[in-house]
């Protein structure tokens, strides 16, 4: 399988990262050559074998569902917006996304 | 008086503790150290100051007879572990002014043990490399030359900062973040000690993303008792990580002195690659020697699957790493490209801000979750996975550890490996399937090369097998007996 052009323009455009033609070129090649070379998984078997989805044998933790200041970070509006480049009375701001 | 940063965390945390010197005394010798190491580029900010006043707190606890483990320790701290207001930019652009509101849970657990924080160490962006080099604030420089050169080297990466402090004494001893090998390869290229712990053993929260099954935080120190001293404080169970284990803390200094006697080490055959320098090899079959020589039976063991390892984290990594730094959108924190589109926003505010390493990371881990490819790219290399895990959950049925080389070279020069992306890679196989399978490795130093250079040697073991681990090493250690230093030309 290889990129095209086209092919790694989608997946910049998916990945939400301008970037101009100069970066775009030598990224083309790079790219499939690191696709090539993790194409060898291609030929392990793997019949049989459940996908891994966590590093440790454990069921996920379940906590009381109430507010807790200190653990969930509720109740603390202006920490939570103190590094937001655009903010207003706790808001973020951002261009108007619906007309 | 003895130069304070000659001594390890552990003389200097029990010179404290017999008041044969103060904190303050102790912080002010690495603060000038670390002022005057400009040419490494370790530090990315010096927080003397704050650290002043958390020496002096240090001194009237000691004085009230109330010190705590870590009491007046001055550390380094990776600049990807939040800081609780103090800047943590994980060297890119794009979080250049983000001050955190809380504090990290490992550097938090440090800061409850007394410790005195010195400033904060650079890293590759977003800890994805292994050389430095992709740091918005430029590469650190390996304190170490070859001998007779001034060729600059690469301390490695993802912390070489923390890896460059410690060799350098700039600190008594640093914190870590390991994904691939983050930890151990940096360690192996300073002549310093590093542990990776099972993941779960120490809390990611606050510790800035990168790929969240694989990220795990640990020490680099200048041996294994201080590693160890740093790795108790650090670990525990928090719950706000909720792949945290709950699970108690041994005191790991305690478990140094077991020694290697009836262990059963095993040396994989597959860890043996063509071209591999054979000085490399040497140090390996000599620390197997010795650790024989101890007691320790010495078996060869078999992971055929070991060259798939790095593919599949090549995989992995930037699938999780796509999502966990889609939040860098420009608008919650950091840098923002103004757009009047909030598509542009995003992509301009992304293009700006990332750095070439990282964007090619984000590339691939967005292709290889795209419609179409996931099941023949993520999923197959998630199964992949599985088979590698259980691979070598059998081989520690036969064995309690394992002994490998830590990395495939020594110290290499700037821009030696950046031009290709994939030799790069490469100085993570030894050490990126513990990272896959969840298990604890550690770096210890070996021995230098003929060009005057650190090695080092990794011993792996099963989840949460950090004690007899660190025996292993105190014992490897021991019998190895590596004093070298790096000649301090950075002085100015």
């Amino acid at each position: 399988m290889s990129l095209d052009e086209a092919t790694v323009r989608k997946v910049a455009k998916l990945a939400r990262i301008a970037m101009s033609d100069e970066e775009i070129t030598p990224l083309i090649g790079e790219l499939n050559g690191i696709i090539d070379w993790i194409e060898q998984l291609q030929e392990v078997d793997i019949d049989g074998v459940e996908a891994m989805t966590s590093s440790v044998d454990v069921a996920l933790p379940m906590r009381a569902d109430t507010l807790t200041h200190d653990e969930t970070g509720g109740g603390k509006p202006g920490e939570i917006v103190a590094n937001a480049p655009k903010t207003e009375d706790h808001f973020f701001i951002v261009p108007k996304v619906v007309e | 008086m003895t130069d304070l940063t000659t001594l390890t965390l552990a003389s200097l945390r029990d010179g404290l503790a017999k008041k044969e010197f103060t904190a303050t005394e102790a912080t002010s010798a690495y603060l000038e150290r670390a002022e005057a190491s400009g040419p490494l580029n370790a530090y990315v900010r010096l927080t003397a100051e704050k650290a002043r006043e958390q020496a002096k707190a240090s001194d009237e606890r000691i004085g009230k007879g109330e010190a705590r483990p870590l009491e007046g320790v001055p550390l380094g701290i990776k600049d990807l572990f939040c800081t609780d207001g103090i800047p943590t930019n994980a060297s890119s652009k794009i979080l250049e002014g983000f001050t955190p509101t809380y504090e990290s849970t490992v550097s938090g657990n440090l800061k409850r043990d007394g410790a005195v924080f010195l400033g904060k160490l650079n890293l590759d962006e977003f800890a994805m490399g292994s050389s430095n080099e992709t740091s918005a604030h430029g590469p650190v420089i390996n304190p170490w030359r070859r001998e007779g050169q001034d060729t600059k080297l690469s301390p490695g990466g993802s912390s070489g900062g923390s890896a460059a402090a410690v060799a350098a004494r700039l600190c008594a001893g640093a914190t870590a973040t390991d994904t691939g090998g983050s930890i151990r390869q940096p360690a192996a290229l300073t002549g310093t000690v590093g542990i990776k712990p099972t993941y779960g053993r120490c809390s990611r929260f606050g510790i800035v993303a990168f790929a969240s099954s694989l990220d795990q935080a640990g020490p680099i120190a200048r041996d294994v008792r201080d590693a160890a001293i740093m790795l108790t404080s650090m670990a525990s169970y928090d719950p706000k990580d909720s792949t945290s284990i709950d699970r108690p803390v041994p005191d790991y200094e305690k478990a140094l002195a077991g020694g290697v006697k009836g262990l059963k080490i095993g040396i994989p055959k597959e860890y043996r690659l063509d071209g591999m320098p054979s000085e490399i090899d040497a140090l390996w079959q000599r620390g197997a020697d010795l650790l024989k020589e101890q007691g320790a039976e010495i078996v060869e063991v078999s992971l055929p699957l070991t060259k798939y390892a790095l593919p599949v984290y090549y995989i992995v990594a930037p699938a999780e790493a796509s999502s966990n730094l889609a939040r860098y959108d420009g608008v919650r924190y950091g840098q923002r490209v103004h757009d009047d589109d909030i598509n542009e926003l995003y992509a301009k505010t992304r293009g700006e801000g990332f750095g070439a390493e990282v964007k090619r990371r984000l590339m691939i881990g967005t292709y290889v979750l795209s419609a179409g490819y996931y099941d023949a790219y993520y999923l197959r290399a998630q199964r992949v996975r599985k088979k590698i895990a259980d691979e070598l959950a059998a081989v520690f049925e036969g064995v309690d550890l394992l002994l490998t080389p830590s990395s495939p070279s020594s110290a290499f020069g700037l821009g030696e490996k950046s031009s290709d992306p994939i030799e790069m890679y490469l100085n993570d196989v030894f050490t990126v399937t513990a990272n896959l399978a969840g298990v604890p490795g550690v770096s210890v130093p070996a021995g230098l090369d003929g060009q005057g250079l650190p090695l080092g040697l990794q011993l792996v073991a099963p989840a949460f097998g950090e004690e007899v681990m660190l025996r292993g090493a105190a014992a490897l250690e021991e019998a190895i007996g590596f004093d070298a230093q790096p000649t301090e030309w950075w002085k100015s």
